[in-house]
């Protein structure tokens, strides 16, 4: 960085000899007060109720979970809300050996599946226990552990985990969003991924 | 060059969404931009987003809005971190090349979860400015008083400004701040909040959404009876660095107007009316300068950015303000502005006229 004659940057005298600036930090933060959507906020408040809450599309009644307050596939508001069971199946899953860092409680491996509930056309986020890892499978017939009731609050985190029933597997072929054909509204009152009705 | 006009437009703006998410926000807006001229998402060949994830405090947070676009199949689609007036300007490039006929631009801003006056100290320069923390309406009155001290504006026309804002902001819906009743007087009586700026030198913030549809030729003659034709667009950039303008003056601005009106082939002083996007009422006094107008054409007539400021959609409001004004027949030729950045750095020019 000296002062090159052939037009490179040229420091002042003050400045020959010192040390090189290396790095510079600049902390930044911003501080967001978010407050939940209307459908977001009926989800949670239904969680300290041991109940689950989807949105009915009124295109082609296809239940979306958690509800937002729209059919993305075709930008359409709802507002139906319906109730959904506590049961369904594993549509995908992993099984990861690796911590994460600051969580307690849960051990290696741990198995992080797509839960499909029964009657929701698309799965969501949910930790899979009760049986050796090994054993989970795309199909695996699951319903919820609650935590005590005197512990419910207004979050998702009353799931406590996922444990197997013991009831035949969904056949692959109609796991998870396979089964769930986003692009033709469907007639024959299968409203997609329940494959267990 | 291809003939582009926008041929339908929707807003909303209100002081502060609570209850409702960017998605809900912006559904109806897309419904009722498509539904003015009978289009299905099915028929739009390209759609441009804008907005910024400073806002929403999420990294990627277009991609879930386009859940309210209805995205299946999957659609032609973009997104720029700026002012939806700058992803209008991208459609516009894409319906000149010639690759659609249709287009949907669409951008929103919601910032009452967070601080504005952080988000937009972020947009400094990270080494000097940034780690400072200077508010924006600080920035700004370094502006202004500049302005002041030179003698190029006085304290009373900021004044003027605001109120001729206020009282063009009455029975507009989307404005969050009106009067019919404010005077010059009422204002120079506040008390500044950044001295020489006064409350109501600074714009309302507010948190909205603007859903704009283009077309080409022939097709936005069928699907609208007075579509209104961008005869000129162009935007342009002065440096980053506040310390290397003068900053009494807006060249990137004014060059943009330049260029606009004459790829219109329209004389300033032919408009209607002009919607600027100034976030103070000193940033207006430049670009009043800066674009040359005065005479007959109305500066504002929507009460402009001054009655709400929503970050990232105002300067797409300025332009479906506008356009509005032409589909309706209430007006035949008419500028629209878009900035970014501090002290009206980046700026777009729309120039429109109807048939």
């Amino acid at each position: 960085m000296s002062g090159e004659p052939d037009g490179g940057v040229r420091l002042p005298a003050s400045l020959s000899g010192v040390e090189a600036v290396q790095s510079v930090r600049t902390p930044i933060r911003l501080e967001y007060d978010f407050r939940p959507s209307a459908s977001a906020q009926s989800y949670l408040r239904a969680y300290a109720e041991r109940r689950i809450i989807g949105h009915r599309s009124p295109v082609d009644g296809a239940v979306f979970i958690p509800p937002r307050g729209v059919d993305p596939r075709y930008g359409v508001a709802i507002s139906e809300e319906v109730d959904l069971p506590d049961t369904g199946h594993v549509g995908n899953f992993c099984v990861t050996h690796l911590p994460i860092p600051g969580r307690k409680g849960l051990e290696v491996p741990y198995v992080s599946a797509w839960i499909h509930l029964d009657g929701a056309a698309v799965g969501f986020l949910g930790l899979v226990r009760g049986c050796p890892h090994d054993e989970v499978r795309i199909g695996m017939r699951i319903r919820a552990v609650w935590k005590p009731d005197d512990e419910l609050e207004a979050t998702p985190e009353n799931i406590r985990h996922w444990e197997p029933t013991g009831e035949p597997d969904v056949p692959l072929e109609r796991a998870g969003n396979r089964s769930f054909h986003a692009s033709r509204p469907q007639t024959d009152g299968n409203t997609g991924g329940n494959a267990d009705a | 060059m291809r003939e582009v006009a926008v041929v339908a437009t929707a807003l909303h703006q209100v002081p502060a969404l609570t209850d409702t998410t960017e998605v809900q926000l912006m559904v109806p807006l897309l419904n009722a931009a498509r539904e003015a001229v009978g289009l299905t998402q099915a028929d739009i060949g390209f759609t441009c987003s804008g907005s910024s994830d400073f806002l929403a405090g999420q990294a990627f947070s277009f991609v879930q809005t386009l859940d309210a676009v209805g995205a299946f199949p999957p659609i032609s689609e973009s997104h720029v971190e700026m002012d939806g007036a700058f992803a209008l300007y991208e459609a516009w490039v894409k319906l000149q090349i010639g690759e659609v006929d249709t287009a949907l631009v669409f951008s929103y801003g919601k910032s009452s979860p967070g601080s504005l006056r952080d988000v937009l100290a972020l947009q400094l320069d990270p080494y000097f400015l940034a780690p400072l923390w200077p508010p924006a309406e600080a920035i700004a009155a370094l502006q202004a008083r500049l302005l002041l001290e030179v003698g190029i504006v006085g304290a009373e026309e900021l004044a003027e400004i605001a109120v001729r804002s206020q009282r063009n902001a009455v029975g507009n819906p989307n404005a969050v701040r009106s009067s019919r009743e404010v005077t010059v007087a009422d204002l120079m009586a506040e008390a500044p909040i950044a001295d020489p700026l006064r409350p109501s030198d600074l714009a309302a913030e507010s948190d909205g959404g603007c859903a704009v549809v283009l077309a080409a030729g022939d097709r936005a003659r069928e699907l609208c009876d007075r579509p209104a034709w961008i005869r000129g667009i162009d935007h342009r950039i002065d440096a980053h660095g506040l310390g290397t303008r003068d900053l009494t003056l807006a060249p990137s601005a004014a060059l943009a107007a330049s260029l606009a009106c004459t790829a219109a082939g329209l004389e300033v002083d032919s408009l209607d009316l002009a919607e600027l996007h100034s976030p103070t009422t000193s940033q207006e006094a430049i670009l009043v300068r800066a674009f040359g107008l005065g005479g007959s054409t109305e500066v504002n007539p929507s009460g402009g950015a001054l009655a709400g400021n929503t970050l990232m959609a105002a300067g797409l409001m300025r332009i479906a303000e506008a356009a509005g004004r032409i589909i309706d027949g209430r007006a035949d030729r008419a500028l629209a502005h878009a900035t970014s950045g501090p002290c009206l750095q980046q700026n777009l020019v729309c120039v429109m006229a109807g048939d």
